[in-house]
């Protein structure tokens, strides 16, 4: 393999890890702030029990967003070092922002939060996590106008004398109508996946707990109460997700044509196309074969009217020619030079299925968030069948899933482009890294993150099991040489 | 206003706060197995144990936030100057790749260590924060002295050399003298954050690694001079020598804040010397007919600096003020005492 696909593969493999853990963390952050102020405001026990019980989990699974994070920062310049030279001026603000204004924010205070037991007054102990909360929402900004500068870049200008792309209005990068869109859809989905890890767990402690003879049968109404907030959350958010995707799904069809075309496997332009099923297209990836659609659907996701025009592959990769033109007048040879490349194309069966994928775990997600609610209604026996079972043990993995092919659909389906119409991803890629390198670090952080990834789960099943322990009052101004209420 | 000149000062004050910070907490976490061992025959393993817990402690809420000082260095030079980001980063592929593979392990450590009260779980998140403790400050150290020795970079600032060329004696040097310094600053945060037996330990361990650390830097701020001398690089590693020894002679006498304090002034006058070593470049080429990168040809534009230094003016302080606020909420010291019975997962 050639070190562009390397590097590509490493890519993937990294950022889809690490946002495994992000969404659980921005979503799973929310609902322990809002259980520790539910116990300020309330003092019933069972809030603080769930807040400490939510709060472990939340710490197992921030210990590897964190460390998987470095090494994104990293690996820009590790294995893309010509995309930094070539966008650094625009792509690194944001970067260094996300440090300054939102990891310097989430790291300390969740110390506070952590260490915070019996040692800072209450009041600001909940404080803390609220911090931590907006912290990761600054943190999903930042990272989020950088990726859509990637998909649409607005803001700068080519400089020829430099040879890179300049920034020319920040504002304009912060408010990309990329961003506006896919900060809202990537925040639901995050706290879809919150809703849904504490609807499975809690879920799946309630069954437990329920079953006869039981040891901790006393803690069916807490955890009834917790499956059915996670619950909530889950749908409500997925309201959020469905509507933010909608709007993404126009602009996307205005800014990234191709991108919608192969989410579609739409070959030809179409007035009033239709959703599609199933397409199968031909081996040569040409034109289809088999396709099986809902009339009018596509049209009206892609431009809000169920008559609107929704252009197709084959003439979109037609205007090719014309586009590399384009940018040669506006931009000159130089960039011209990094916005070759064969087809235009981006992998359209990938992009084809991962959207569809994408869009068939959330539903699917929000469904079973609403089933749940409907049959917890008013009973304090939680669902006996075996279905309730499977429903906990895949509540939090639909929507966590949904997020990686949500990923993989918006990254694939900008190739060949790494910055949309300016720079093609075979010429970001570090010159000065060879194949061998890229394997031992790929070979490297997949045998690292697959051990990690086993504890990981390990651990949090554990701690799962272990259930929330038993309340205790909480010591507020503990003796000095007290044993503290929490330490490593 | 000099906007490359501010953003070179910034970057060396975030990777000199970055060592000043870390370079404490990845001390304690190397002396784990010296400070944290058995203290004498009969004494159980609890003690043991306890100590280790006291140690982690003190350092628990405030490794991450340390930590954060070295992401956004990256992110600043990413920004500032993006060549240098770009070129470093690529260029120092391998030590990096190890560089973050021991961050991960050791920060899964100081995580997971004490969510389980089991031996052999706590053992091997031992052997990881410790292995990840030594190696990191040693990785930090070999790449900040290539810098300022120069690597082999072409007219289009890419690096040519390969990892034997990153591996030079003085690189090597700078890598223990991290390591050393490291250590003995660790173990002089410990001093000041605990009591009892760690505390009492610590000094002694302070005064012996600090002879080691004093050696190697007094040798490699040698070699900085033999290679890079001007007044100024002199009067800071004067001030860093100093700064150890005035820190060794006060942990002699029981002044153990200032004892902190003279291993802080250490880091700083190193730190210092280094980047006043490099200037005006930031990446000196070792090739005649290759191209240095300089705060000139690798800055981003005025614009993006701009933007970038109002941030830095509005929320630097910000970070400041709660990350000290945060050390003097947990200003306590701790002691084997003060530790609670171990997790009850299993």
């Amino acid at each position: 393999m050639e070190p562009v696909d390397l590097a590509r593969w490493q890519f993937a493999i990294t950022t889809v890890y690490h946002f495994l853990f992000v969404p659980v963390t921005i979503g799973l952050s929310l609902v322990v702030a809002a259980m520790h102020t539910a116990w300020l405001r309330t003092r019933r026990p069972e809030w603080l029990r769930l807040t400490k019980f939510f709060g472990k989990l939340f710490t197992i699974n921030f210990a590897l967003g964190l460390v998987t994070g470095i090494v994104q920062e990293f690996q820009f310049g590790m294995n893309w070092s010509d995309y930094s030279r070539f966008v650094g001026d625009i792509f690194g603000a944001p970067l260094a922002l996300e440090a300054l204004l939102a990891f310097f924010v989430e790291s300390t205070f969740l110390g506070l939060w952590i260490f915070g037991w019996g040692r800072i007054p209450e009041k600001l102990h909940v404080a803390t996590m609220w911090v931590v909360h907006v912290g990761t929402l600054l943190s999903a900004y930042f990272i989020l106008a950088a990726n859509s500068f990637m998909q649409n870049p607005v803001g700068f200008r080519y400089n020829p004398e430099s040879g890179r792309a300049e920034m020319t209005d920040f504002v304009a990068i912060l408010l990309n109508k990329v961003q506006l869109v896919a900060f809202p859809h990537i925040v639901t989905s995050a706290y879809m996946v919150g809703g849904a890890v504490v609807m499975g767990v809690a879920l799946w402690l309630w069954r437990r707990a329920a079953a006869p003879g039981a040891h901790d049968a006393d803690d069916v109404p807490m955890y009834r109460r917790a499956t059915r907030l996670g619950a909530v959350l889950t749908l409500v958010a997925s309201l959020g997700v469905i509507v933010s995707g909608d709007v993404q799904g126009k602009i996307m069809t205005e800014v990234q044509p191709m991108k919608m075309a192969a989410a579609e496997a739409l070959y030809e332009t179409e007035a009033g196309a239709g959703f599609s099923v199933l397409t199968i297209g031909s081996l040569d990836g040409q034109h289809e074969v088999f396709a099986l659609k809902v009339p009018k659907v596509l049209a009206f996701m892609a431009t809000g009217s169920p008559s609107g025009t929704v252009e197709g592959i084959n003439p979109i990769k037609a205007r090719n020619a014309e586009l590399v033109a384009q940018i040669e007048r506006t931009y000159g040879s130089d960039v011209a030079r990094i916005t070759a490349d064969a087809d235009y194309t981006p992998n359209i069966p990938l992009a084809y299925w991962t959207f569809r994928l994408m869009m068939g775990v959330g539903f699917a997600s929000m469904a079973l968030s609403a089933l749940l609610l409907w049959v917890t209604r008013g009973s304090s026996r939680p669902p006996v069948s075996r279905w309730g079972m499977a429903a906990a043990a895949v509540a939090p993995l639909l929507p966590i899933f949904g997020n990686s092919f949500g990923w993989v659909f918006t990254e694939t389906g900008r190739q060949p482009w790494l910055v949309n119409g300016l720079m093609t991803t075979a010429f970001g890629v570090s010159p000065s890294v060879s194949a061998a390198e890229i394997w031992t670090s790929m070979t490297v952080y997949t045998l690292l993150y697959a051990v990690l990834a086993v504890v990981e789960v390990r651990l949090f099943l554990r701690y799962v099991a272990h259930g929330a322990e038993p309340f205790h009052e909480p010591d507020e101004a503990p003796a000095e040489d007290a044993p503290l209420q929490f330490a490593y | 206003m000099d906007y490359p000149l501010i953003w070179f000062i910034l970057i060396a004050v975030l990777w000199t706060g970055y060592l000043v910070l870390e370079g404490f907490d990845f001390g304690v976490g190397a002396l784990l197995p010296v400070l944290g061992r058995h203290p004498h025959v009969g004494a159980g393993v609890d003690e043991a144990e306890k100590r280790r817990r006291v140690m982690l402690t003190a350092i628990g809420p405030h490794w991450d936030g340390n930590e954060v000082w070295l992401i956004t260095a990256g992110g600043a030079m990413f920004a500032a100057f993006p060549h240098w980001y770009a070129t470093m980063f690529s260029a120092f592929y391998l030590p990096l790749l190890l560089l973050l593979v021991a961050l991960i392990v050791r920060n899964m450590g100081l995580e997971y260590r004490h969510k389980r009260d089991d031996d052999t779980w706590r053992r091997r998140w031992d052997a990881a924060i410790i292995t990840g403790s030594l190696l990191a400050p040693f990785l930090v150290g070999v790449a900040l002295t290539n810098i300022v020795r120069g690597v082999p970079l072409d007219k289009d600032f890419e690096f040519v050399g390969s990892l034997g060329t990153l591996l030079n004696l003085p690189s090597l040097l700078g890598g223990a003298t991290f390591v050393a310094l490291s250590v003995t600053h660790g173990a002089l945060f410990l001093t000041v954050k605990t009591e009892g037996a760690v505390r009492e330990d610590a000094r002694e361990v302070a005064a012996r690694s600090g002879g080691v650390a004093a050696v190697l830097a007094l040798t490699l701020l040698g070699w900085l001079l033999g290679t890079q001398w001007s007044v100024t690089v002199a009067s800071l590693a004067l001030i860093a020598a100093l700064g150890l020894v005035a820190g060794l002679v006060a942990n002699h006498a029981g002044q153990e804040h200032a004892a902190f304090a003279g291993t802080a002034v250490a880091w700083v006058g190193a730190a210092s010397a280094y980047f006043v070593a490099l200037f005006p470049a930031v990446m000196p080429t070792t090739l005649a007919d290759g191209a240095s990168l300089t705060i000139d040809n690798a800055a981003s534009t005025t614009m993006t600096l701009q933007i970038m230094s109002v941030a830095a003016l509005l929320f630097l302080p910000i970070v400041l003020a709660y990350t000290a606020w945060t050390y003097w909420v947990f200003r306590r010291r701790l002691s084997t005492s003060h530790i609670p019975a171990p997790v009850l997962v299993k």
